[in-house]
Parts: C-alpha cells; sequence; structure tokens
C-alpha cells in the first residue's frame, strides 16, 4: 500500500531531539498524537506545547492512547500516533500495539526511555520495551542519538503504512531527547531489508483467471486486507463483472456493501449459514486480503474441502500458512484485483454473463432461507440484538461503529448494514475487551464530522471508560452504548452452551440485582449525558434523543435480556459443516434442495451432503 | 523431521540475533545450531542457522524471516552443494598409558592437540555434524571431560557469493 507520507522540507538548524522528534512528526503528516507524559519522556512534551500542527490529546491510561490510535487508523487509514513514558507508561502500550499487530492497523507508538547510560541497570521506569514488543510490531527501534531522531520517526512511518501495514514501536532514550542536534527533512530512509511487493505478477493472475474460468462455485472470500489496501472499489467492480458471490470477515466488514444482492454476509463461529455454508461447498476460493483465521475456518481440514484455493495477500507469509495455496499471489489487494478483472474481462479466461447462474441461484436461496436473526422477546424484555439492529438503522451507513470483544461485538457485526470500508473498526485478531470507547474517541478525532457509536460490553465498559474524561475534555463527542446483560456475556454463553450452565464469575451485578456501577451516573459523573433504556417500547425514542446531542459525550444503558446467545454459531475446533442456527438447531434444509446438493455438491462422495449432517 | 541449513545476511545492528532467535521461539521453530559472525562487509553479518523442521514449515520459517526489516537475505545451502564446519574443543582424560591411543584418533579426524596435562588432553577438531558426532564416539571411552562445540557454518560451493547478490537487491 503506497502511503507513503508527504515529507515536507525543512532548513536544517540546531535544535534539541525533543525538538527534532516534533519537527519531525509534524514533517512525516501526523496531527494526533495520543499519550500521557512521565519522566523520561517529558523533553518532548516541552516542544510539543508549542506545535501548531500536531495535536496532543492527553489520556487517562496508555492503553487507551493505544487504542485511539488504532481507531484513528481504522477510520481514515492514517497511521496513528501514541506516546508514553519509559516503564510502565510503554507496557500499558502492549496491548494496543498487540492488537494492531493482529489486525494489521497502521501505528506509531513513541516512547521515551531511561538514559541511554542508565539502560541496563535496573533504573526508576526501566523496562525493555524493544525487547518485549519485538514480537507484536512490524519493526521497532531503540533510538539513543539524538541525530537519528528525523530518519527513524521517517522509517518507522514508512514501515507503518506500507506493505502489511502494523505497529512500530519508537523508544528514545531521554538524553537523546535532551541533547543538541540538527534537523533536517527529509532525512535518508535505509531500509535494505523492506521490499514489500506490491505488483502481482502477471503469470500467477492468468493462473488464477484460469481457475476462476473453470470453477462452477466459485466464492469470494474477503478479509481486512481490500480495507487497508482500500481496494472497496475494485472488489466492487469485480463482483458486478462475475456475479461471483462474496462473504466478508469480520476485519471486512464494509469492505463490500451489506445491502448487495451478492454479499452472503459474515463467514466464520458466527457466520450467517450461507457465507459458512457457501465456503463449505465452494470449488473455488477466491481469498482476497484474508488469512483463513481459526474462527473462520473451524476445523481446518474439513474447512471447504472441496474447494481450490487462489489466496492473495501482500504479506507472502500468509500465503499457505494454513490453507495450501493452489494459486499464491503476492502483492497489494487494489492492483491485484484490478489485474483479475481484466483477465477475466475479456479474452482467453472471459467470463459470461451467465457463468456460475445455478450455482449464485443456490448461495442466493440460502441467504433467503436462512437469514441471521434472533428470538423474539416474549416478555417486555430487551434484546440486545434489537438494540443493536436499531442504532444502526438510524445512525446509518455513514456513520462509524465500534464495537468492543464479546456478544456484542458479534451483533454489531451481524445486524448492522455495513455499506462502505472504513465504518466498522473493531478487535478481530487480539480481542481486546476495552477497545471500543478510547477507539471510538480516536475515531471520531479522525472524523470529527461522522457519527461515531461505540457498541460496548458491561464487562468491556469497565475496562477503560476512564476515557470518557478525555472524550468529555477534548471535545470528543462520542456515543456509547452500553448492552449490559449484567455478565461477561459471551463467557457465559459458553458455559451455557458447554459448562452445564455453571456460571463461574461471569456475573458482573451491572443490572441484574444491582447496578454496580450505575452506568448512567457514571456518565453524569464524567460529564456525559447519561440515559437508560429498559423496555422495547423507548428504544427509538433513547437512540434519536443520543443523536441529537452532539456537544458532549452520551452513554446509554441498555439494560437488555441476559440470555441472549449469538447465532449461528460453530463450536470452536468443530467443522464447520455442524453450524447450528440455534441451540441444538441444526439448518433444516430444503428437501429438494438437499437432494440437488447430494448429487452437486457431496464432496466426499457418501450420499450424504455435508451441510445437512448431525452431530 | 529434517535438517535444513540456512544463512541469514543481516544489517549489523544491535538486537538483530535478539530478534531473529525470538522469531524462531514465537512461531515454534526448533534452532538446532547457531552462528553469527561478521561478513566481508561491515555492515552486514551472517547468521548460520540449522532447523529441524518439515518442507512446509520450513517456508514459513523463510518467509517470516525475510519479513524481519533488517534481515537482507535467506538462502537455504544444501549439504551437496555446500561447504559445512564446525569446530569442537574436547577434553578427554589421557595418561601415559592412553595419551598416544587419544592422539591418534585425534590425528586420524585431522584435530590437534591444543593442551597437554599428565592426565588430559585437550583437542580441537573441524568438520561437518557427522565428522565431529564420530569422533566424538571414539574418545567417550577414554572419559571426556568437558567439551564445547561451535554453531555449523556454511558457504555455498562455487565461485557466486550471496553477499554479492543481498548487497545487489538492497
Amino acid at each position: 500500500m503506497a502511503h507513503k507520507a508527504q515529507p515536507q522540507s525543512a532548513t536544517p538548524g540546531e535544535v534539541t531531539g525533543a525538538q527534532s522528534l516534533i519537527l519531525s512528526l509534524e514533517a512525516v503528516g501526523a496531527d494526533t498524537v495520543f499519550g500521557l507524559p512521565g519522566g523520561a519522556i517529558l523533553p518532548a512534551y516541552d516542544p510539543l506545547l508549542d506545535s501548531t500542527k500536531v495535536r496532543h490529546i492527553l489520556v487517562r491510561h496508555e492503553q487507551g492512547a493505544g487504542h485511539a490510535a488504532e481507531g484513528y487508523a481504522a477510520a481514515t487509514g492514517k497511521v496513528g500516533v501514541c506516546m508514553a513514558t519509559s516503564g510502565p507508561g510503554a507496557t500499558n502500550l502492549v496491548t494496543p500495539i498487540a492488537d494492531a499487530y493482529m489486525d494489521s492497523v497502521p501505528m506509531v507508538a513513541i516512547t521515551g526511555q531511561v538514559a541511554s547510560r542508565s539502560i541496563g541497570t535496573d533504573a526508576f521506569q526501566e523496562a525493555d520495551i524493544r525487547g518485549i514488543t519485538m514480537p507484536i510490531t512490524k519493526h521497532n527501534y531503540l533510538v539513543t542519538n539524538a541525530d537519528e531522531i528525523p530518519r527513524v520517526i521517517a522509517e518507522a512511518f514508512h514501515i507503518a503504512a506500507t506493505g502489511r501495514p502494523g505497529p512500530v514501536l519508537v523508544d528514545i532514550s531521554k538524553d537523546a531527547l535532551q541533547a543538541k542536534t540538527t534537523f533536517d527533512w527529509p532525512p535518508k530512509i535505509a531500509l535494505p531489508g523492506y521490499h514489500p511487493v506490491t505488483r502481482p505478477h502477471a503469470k500467477q493472475i492468468r493462473e488464477a483467471a484460469r481457475l476462476i474460468k473453470a470453477a462452477s462455485r466459485p466464492v469470494l472470500y474477503v478479509g481486512g486486507g481490500i480495507i487497508r489496501a482500500h481496494a472497496a472499489p475494485e472488489l466492487a467492480a469485480f463482483v458486478e463483472a462475475t456475479g461471483i458471490p462474496v462473504v466478508t470477515t469480520l476485519m471486512a466488514r464494509g469492505a463490500f456493501p451489506d445491502s448487495h444482492a451478492l454479499h452472503l454476509g459474515m463467514p466464520g463461529m458466527h457466520g450467517s449459514v450461507a457465507a459458512v455454508t457457501a465456503l463449505q461447498k465452494s470449488d473455488l476460493l477466491i481469498t482476497l486480503g484474508a488469512r483463513f483465521d481459526d474462527r473462520v475456518t473451524g476445523e481446518l481440514k474439513s474447512f471447504a474441502p472441496g474447494a481450490k484455493v487462489i489466496h492473495a495477500d501482500i504479506d507472502p507469509a500468509e500465503i499457505s500458512k494454513n490453507r495450501t495455496a493452489d494459486v499464491p499471489i503476492v502483492g497489494d489487494a487494489k492492483a491485484i484485483i484490478a489485474d483479475l478483472l481484466l483477465a477475466v474481462g475479456h479474452g482467453e479466461f472471459a467470463i459470461g454473463p451467465a457463468a456460475y447462474e445455478a450455482w449464485r441461484e443456490t448461495t442466493l436461496g440460502w441467504k433467503a432461507t436462512f437469514p441471521v436473526g434472533y428470538t423474539a422477546p416474549t416478555s417486555e424484555a430487551l434484546m440486545p440484538q434489537h438494540v443493536i439492529e436499531r442504532i444502526g438503522a438510524i445512525a446509518g451507513p455513514e456513520a462509524i461503529y465500534v464495537p468492543g470483544v464479546g456478544q456484542h461485538q458479534m451483533w454489531a457485526a451481524q445486524f448492522i448494514a455495513y455499506e462502505r470500508p472504513n465504518s466498522f473498526a473493531n478487535s478481530g485478531g487480539l480481542g481486546t475487551m476495552g477497545y471500543s470507547v478510547p477507539a471510538a474517541m480516536g475515531a471520531k478525532v479522525a472524523e470529527p464530522e461522522r457519527v461515531v457509536w461505540a457498541i460496548d460490553g458491561d464487562g468491556c465498559f469497565q475496562m477503560t471508560n476512564q476515557e470518557l474524561a478525555t472524550c468529555v475534555i477534548n471535545n470528543i463527542p462520542i456515543k456509547v452504548a452500553i448492552i449490559n446483560n449484567s455478565s461477561l456475556g459471551m463467557v457465559r454463553q459458553w458455559q451455557t452452551l458447554f459448562y452445564n450452565q455453571r456460571y463461574s464469575n461471569t456475573d458482573l451485578h451491572t443490572s441484574v440485582g444491582s447496578r454496580i456501577p450505575d452506568f448512567v451516573k457514571l456518565a453524569e459523573a464524567y460529564g456525559c449525558v447519561g440515559l437508560r433504556c429498559e423496555s422495547p417500547d423507548d428504544l427509538d425514542a433513547v437512540i434519536a434523543k443520543a443523536m441529537e446531542i452532539n456537544d458532549v459525550p452520551v452513554v446509554i444503558d441498555f439494560v437488555v435480556e441476559r440470555d441472549a446467545m449469538v447465532w449461528p454459531m460453530v463450536a470452536a475446533g468443530v467443522s464447520n459443516d455442524l453450524i447450528q442456527i440455534a441451540k441444538d438447531t441444526a439448518p433444516q434444509w430444503d428437501r429438494e434442495e438437499s437432494e440437488a446438493l447430494e448429487q452437486d455438491l457431496d464432496a466426499d462422495h457418501d450420499g450424504v451432503p455435508t451441510g445437512s449432517r448431525r452431530s | 523431521m529434517s535438517k535444513h541449513t540456512l544463512s541469514v545476511l543481516v544489517e549489523n545492528k544491535p538486537g538483530v540475533l535478539a530478534r531473529i532467535s525470538a522469531l524462531f521461539s514465537r512461531r515454534g521453530f526448533n534452532i538446532d545450531s547457531l552462528a553469527v559472525g561478521p561478513t566481508e562487509h561491515p555492515d552486514i553479518s551472517r547468521i548460520t542457522v540449522v532447523v529441524d523442521v518439515e518442507e512446509l514449515p520450513l517456508e514459513q520459517v523463510t518467509k517470516q524471516l525475510n519479513k524481519l526489516v533488517e534481515v537482507l537475505k535467506v538462502v537455504e545451502l544444501d549439504r551437496e552443494s555446500s561447504v559445512q564446519r564446525q569446530i569442537v574443543l574436547v577434553k578427554v582424560r589421557a595418561d601415559a598409558h592412553t595419551r598416544s591411543q587419544v592422539t591418534e584418533i585425534v590425528q586420524l579426524f585431522r584435530g590437534k592437540v591444543v593442551d597437554v596435562t599428565p592426565d588430559a588432553l585437550s583437542v580441537e577438531v573441524t568438520g561437518n555434524a557427522d565428522k565431529i558426532h564420530d569422533l566424538l564416539q571414539l574418545l567417550e571411552p577414554y572419559g571426556v571431560k568437558e567439551l564445547v562445540q561451535s554453531g555449523i557454518v556454511a558457504l555455498g560451493r562455487g565461485s557466486r557469493s550471496i553477499t554479492d547478490r543481498a548487497l545487489r537487491s538492497a
């Protein structure tokens, strides 16, 4: 991905290392830094006070700074920046850095380090953050010489944003920040070992086109790489031209419009029946910027057993890591899809408009028969899915939705219709509870004109809710929907299903029996507007009220039914063929369709279509 | 499992070895032998690492190594087309009765005696892993008091140089 920062030239002059750092951040185009100062990074905060180009937002916990930088990056595709001091400041960034690494989020983390002469002495607030973050960063630096600061900052932003994006940490010793140096921009970047391949190989494109032409049941298995590569327009054009059905992974929600007829939904553990089944029955997976994550494949050896695989990714190490690819394509998704479209548009591998007709009808039949739904409430209880669905309907596709991790995250992926890339930001790979509020804050800073909804759980919210103070003070009016089921809901769901309803340590007492804390009072204590909704009758009115408030953050305590569960579900480690649409309920396949499937799609030739088999 | 020898050219910067060994442990790959040193180019170090993996995981090792920003080049050197050597220093029990027998063994392996005391000999032998293994088998009955081995270093046969190619692509 070519997001090289546009460096502005500056004249050399004598400055401190700290000034050089701030000048470098300005020159590289960073406009926002989320951070919290402390001893070792203190010199950098002095010139930061005078910068008119870099806005620093003081968070309440460094983890919030990291997630805010991620939210900023997820909403825009630009590099998010966070800053912390040495020792505990830096280690508090570890979780968001690991999160950004798993989800390929472009991020630069700048940390102060103790003076170089003290490194290794167990000095006050010393931690080897470079060593600690080696396995969770794309690259990292320890800078002890002030002269290196501009080059390292330029390299860090370049590495974070190009190729497969990811977090880069720059640890700078206090004496380097205090030393005299010169500032010269642009610096000479020296990265002899860093050459991400962006142009796909023509031969591989031809091989892929050959497979696409020959396939009868192809599926576009689309991952977060499409969003990182800004390749949604190319993907849309490809689908229009070929009529191949699409599934979008959790990280790819929004990469292809949910409203499109050929969008079969999300695959994986909580994917739609149509998406999961289409992959299982497919004879060709056209995999674009996805990585065969275990949450998508279920039991790997029974995943899409009859499919050949085209695997396109900018990271060669992802290709054939989990599932062997028949046609590997290394490159930028935008270029790959454009080339593929040309290859199947005319010539030897041109695809006619009637191609895949029967398959398309079959998959659309599944989509119509097995929509992702939920049990309507029998009592007056508020169903969490209903709440999330209404937020999505009222706030619309131009808003940005930022869930935490757990049941509410899955419902936010299932029941909000995403129509554009960067409208959904979540912690997919690492599954970090506490992501929502600070990431929503970062997204709102990046996109102040958009409505930003944090869709959080009562558990997740309590991990990072202190950033509401940051939001209020810095005029960042996010909206927070707490889907309050008084539990660690996803864990509780597993206890219901797999641990005989023994609810060990999942009751959070946030609505059932007691209200600790009272989220409305908590919101008010921070200077937010606090609202509560306990009945389906008030639902739309409460959401509408929240939508009207644009000067301060709004927190809504949606007190929901605690026994609601996320369906469909494929239990961990089993085949996707064993998808259930409710507890102990496999999809009931239409008889005629089943017979057709037996003939066409019985991959293992045992007379039983795999999708209709029960455990 | 089979053993594969990789030559990894890296930028000569602090922390590179930590980065590479951390990658091996994080991805669950076993390092059999490791040797590091500077090359003819002062900016480039060469790491020779022997890993014990199947073909497919080996491809992962190579790809993951290549992703490291400071790694310039990864080349697998197979046994036939490369020269592979390690050095071993052994302190063997040897008194007046056995000294000549031990010395004879060492000479058969073109080794050198580097230190002598009334009850021990210290010997130095270089060779490939098989040769070292055979030597140690023969010395074992006399009593090996102490043993230290280097990692394997390996060089491709022929006139081409992987460092030249790495520099060109850099």
